[in-house]
């Protein structure tokens, strides 16, 4: 194999070196953090996924080292491929930052808003970038558009009101399985997921549709309403599996499986087997081994301690001692986004630290502590 | 009289037919060039004319020619968008309807410079009746040698396929007729690669307008500098225009892109005037996506010049005091229309064609159009307006394809110069339902500055 190409990118002023034909969205993820631009629709692991949803929207301010001209419009970071000396503005840019609200605001006009009662609230991404970018008002004064719930099957249900039309569960079943059943129906908004005329799916590898679902239009019914995801505990375990990798992560409570899903890594994507190959897991794994006894439990599964599934019980990996860094040092340095500061109410809520520079989960102690202090 | 280069036999009895479209020159721009020309050479002639695609967007022809990628053993497409579903334009169904032999020489000529052996005519569904139209011709041609295996003896082949269409808006974007012609759902694809490269069954692929393609067919026989010499400035040529709205005579007109708007509203030999002796209050001047104009700015720019019939001076002052001359689907609104029921109408219209794919214009034209509906109806606050502007500037270039701006521009247009008419409604709900804002200023001569 000949040498591989590299081309020096710049993302928000940090240069990273990449191969020739990344996107821009890879190297920025690469870089991490809030340099890497949200994405709803794109799935690394799914050929032809991304370019839908625009919320990768990123501004190019340096077409490249031979042709430094900028890009006229805002490009889907997700399908555009980098060049040598190209400069790119994420969050730098207040044209992004202004789309990306917009885009926000568009993606929730439709959605309702039930995460009270969705399974997917804790992992949902739409609730990751809405808390992100989104704002804690509506704009929309009109009627939703809704659908009524469908079974595909026995053990997948489609909520179509929340769909975001990522077309990802599409790429899926058009990837792994051999035959697809399911497609998107009609067109603009009211377009839906469907198969066509009620039918199942049931092909052996149709479940990896609710892992890579970014919001809670197809859960897993063997799932619903069971328990909520922050209150279990993920455990890496696998299996002697005939079919696929068999390579999971369990949802515990206490000794009981609660859901099996595929490991998903910091992107919310599956990760990779050791061999290479998209972790993709079967039927039969995710939906009938529900019993301990059917795995071999690797130990607990690090969770990003953002999320709100580790809940500050999974500090370094395991146990449950109390946290020592600040808020900023675990967000990667981004302070929380509050829909309200508190330091701009009132005098009487006027604790003189900044929230992100309090160690650990805070509570009354912590403030009047500090107050008291200074 | 202006020029005619398309129309000019549209009056023959039985032109339609072979035999008679034939005995009048016809064909004669094929034998020209596969006899004498080479493909680069009609390549060059076209870029010479200085042609520009009139689909829209207006491209320079010759130079969308040069980009088709050319690898070895690959088999090249020219694919005709004959899917004309932008409200208010009709010209291409006229030319194919009236001359369909016009446009099966213009394809024979293109197929042969790109060098494509199968060529595809996409025409949309509604017309239903044009494509046995177009087969008949097609047909006829093939029976007469112009088609099939090797033509007029130059060993290049060439067969044309009519495909129909289900009706949909968004197959008029290249691409989306490009996944349709596959046989998926019509959605944009994301571009690049763009067609050129990687088209139709991933081959490099040419689209285009009907009435480009047409064109071709005068640009042989007279030569691309003559061609250009038609015109003014990059407006070379001739451009069906596709009149209709408040008029006296709606219909398609060939003009050559130097008289003055006002000279074709008010001229008997195009549009005639105003219906019923009314007033010009506003004109959508190329196809319902391009911005609307109140009288004032259409008729003259905002230097206070003259606005002509072509790319250039329609664009004049950009969007701000311009518009665009797009497909050439001319609307003429008088002092009785209502611009809000208007903006209203075509919001609906981009929010029942979007196709879903990606969230600002899925999303955005459902909003608008539910806005709007509001405002219409009597319901509007004034915060709508602004919302409604900041909704369009949100879809607008952030989506894959230009159906976001299409729907966008419409709107943003109305707002920009018509402001005072939405308010109107939104302080007078009761008033709004049964009278009109009527024509009030947007007549008046504009104030330019010294």
């Amino acid at each position: 194999m000949s040498e591989q190409i590299l081309f020096k990118v710049t993302v928000d002023g940090i240069t990273i070196e990449v191969p020739a034909g990344t996107t821009i969205l890879q190297a920025a993820r690469q870089i991490g953090g809030q340099v890497a631009p949200p994405a709803m629709c794109y799935y690394s692991k799914l050929k032809g996924s991304g370019g839908k949803c625009r919320t990768c929207l990123v501004e190019v301010s340096k077409g490249s080292e031979k042709d430094p001209r900028p890009m006229p419009k805002l490009v889907a970071s997700c399908r555009t491929t980098v060049m040598d000396g190209m400069e790119v503005k994420n969050i730098t840019s207040e044209k992004v930052v202004d789309a990306r609200a917009g885009v926000v605001e568009f993606l929730l006009l439709n959605h309702p808003l039930d995460c009270p009662i969705c399974d997917q609230a804790g992992e949902c991404h739409l609730q990751d970038l809405s808390f992100d970018h989104g704002k804690s008002k509506t704009r929309f004064e009109f009627q939703k558009r809704t659908f009524k719930k469908h079974d595909l099957g026995k053990n997948i249900q489609l909520h179509m009101t929340r769909c975001i039309l990522c077309y990802r569960c599409v790429f899926t079943a058009d990837q792994l399985t051999n035959k697809r059943v399911h497609g998107i129906l009609d067109r603009g908004d009211h377009a839906e997921i469907a198969t066509h005329i009620e039918k199942s799916l049931d092909n052996e590898f149709i479940g990896n549709v609710i892992d890579v679902c970014p919001v809670g239009a197809l859960t897993d019914k063997t799932f619903r309403f069971k328990n909520r995801v922050w209150f279990l505990k993920p455990m890496d375990a696998h299996r002697d599996c005939p079919t696929c990798s068999g390579r999971v992560t369990l949802w515990n409570r206490g000794d009981e499986v609660y859901r099996v899903t595929a490991r998903k890594d910091e992107w919310g994507e599956i990760e990779d087997t050791p061999d290479g190959q998209p972790g993709w897991i079967c039927n039969t794994c995710r939906f009938d081994k529900k019993d301990a006894s059917d795995w071999v439990i690797e130990g607990p599964r690090a969770i990003s301690r953002a999320s709100v599934i580790s809940q500050g019980h999974y500090a370094g990996n395991v146990g449950t001692t109390k946290p020592t860094e600040t808020f900023l040092a675990v967000n990667g340095g981004r302070a929380p986004h509050l829909l309200m500061d508190i330091h701009d109410e009132s005098e009487v809520n006027k604790p003189n630290i900044h929230l992100g520079q309090i160690h650990g989960p805070s509570h009354g102690d912590t403030f009047e502590n500090k107050i008291e202090k200074a | 009289m202006g020029v005619k280069l398309l129309l000019d036999k549209a009056n023959v009895p039985g032109i339609r037919t072979y035999e008679v479209y034939r005995r009048e020159g016809g064909y004669r721009a094929v034998e020209k060039a596969l006899k004498e020309m080479t493909t680069d050479a009609i390549v060059e002639e076209v870029k010479k004319s200085g042609l520009r695609g009139r689909g829209g967007a207006g491209f320079p022809t010759g130079m969308k020619w040069s980009f088709i990628a050319k690898p070895e053993g690959v088999p090249r497409h020219l694919v005709c968008n004959a899917d004309e579903s932008e409200p208010g334009t009709f010209k291409d169904r006229y030319l194919m309807e009236f001359l369909p032999h016009l446009l099966i020489e213009g394809l024979i000529i293109s197929s042969f410079a790109l060098g494509s052996n199968d060529t595809y005519i996409y025409i949309r569904g509604e017309y239903a009746w044009i494509p046995d139209i177009l087969e008949e011709a097609i047909n006829e041609a093939k029976a007469a040698g112009w088609l099939g295996k090797n033509i007029l003896g130059t060993g290049f082949d060439c067969n044309i396929h009519v495909q129909r269409g289900g009706g949909a808006y968004i197959c008029g974007e290249e691409t989306a007729l490009i996944e349709s012609l596959e046989g998926k759902r019509g959605n944009p694809r994301i571009k690049p690669p763009f067609p050129a490269i990687q088209g139709l069954w991933m081959r490099p692929t040419v689209v285009n307008n009907v009435e480009t393609l047409a064109a071709i067919v005068p640009i042989i026989n007279m030569g691309g500098d003559e061609y250009a010499k038609i015109g003014v400035g990059k407006s070379t040529g001739t451009k069906l225009i596709s009149a209709c709205g408040n008029i006296n005579n709606p219909g398609v007109y060939e003009i050559d892109m130097t008289i003055t708007v006002e000279e074709f509203i008010y001229s008997d030999e195009y549009c005639g005037g105003i219906k019923d002796g009314k007033k010009l209050k506003a004109c959508i001047p190329g196809g319902s996506s391009v911005p609307i104009l109140p009288a004032n700015l259409l008729l003259t720019t905002a230097k206070g010049e003259p606005r002509y019939m072509n790319y250039e001076s329609l664009s004049d002052g950009g969007f701000a005091t311009g518009s665009m001359l797009g497909s050439g689907g001319f609307i003429v609104l008088d002092e009785d229309q209502c611009i809000v029921k208007n903006t209203y109408t075509l919001a609906r219209f981009y929010r029942h064609e979007s196709c879903g794919q990606c969230s600002p214009c899925r999303e955005g034209t459902g909003w608008m159009e539910k806005i709007l509906q509001k405002i219409e109806t009597g319901k509007g606050e004034m915060s709508d307006i602004d919302l409604l502007w900041d909704i369009q500037r949100k879809i607008e270039g952030n989506t894959i394809c230009p159906l976001g701006d299409a729907a966008s521009w419409p709107v943003a247009a109305a707002i920009r110069h018509f402001r005072d008419e939405f308010e109107w409604h939104v302080k007078n709900p009761e008033l709004s339902q049964t009278s009109n804002f009527g024509l009030q200023h947007y007549a008046d001569p504009i104030h330019v500055p010294a």
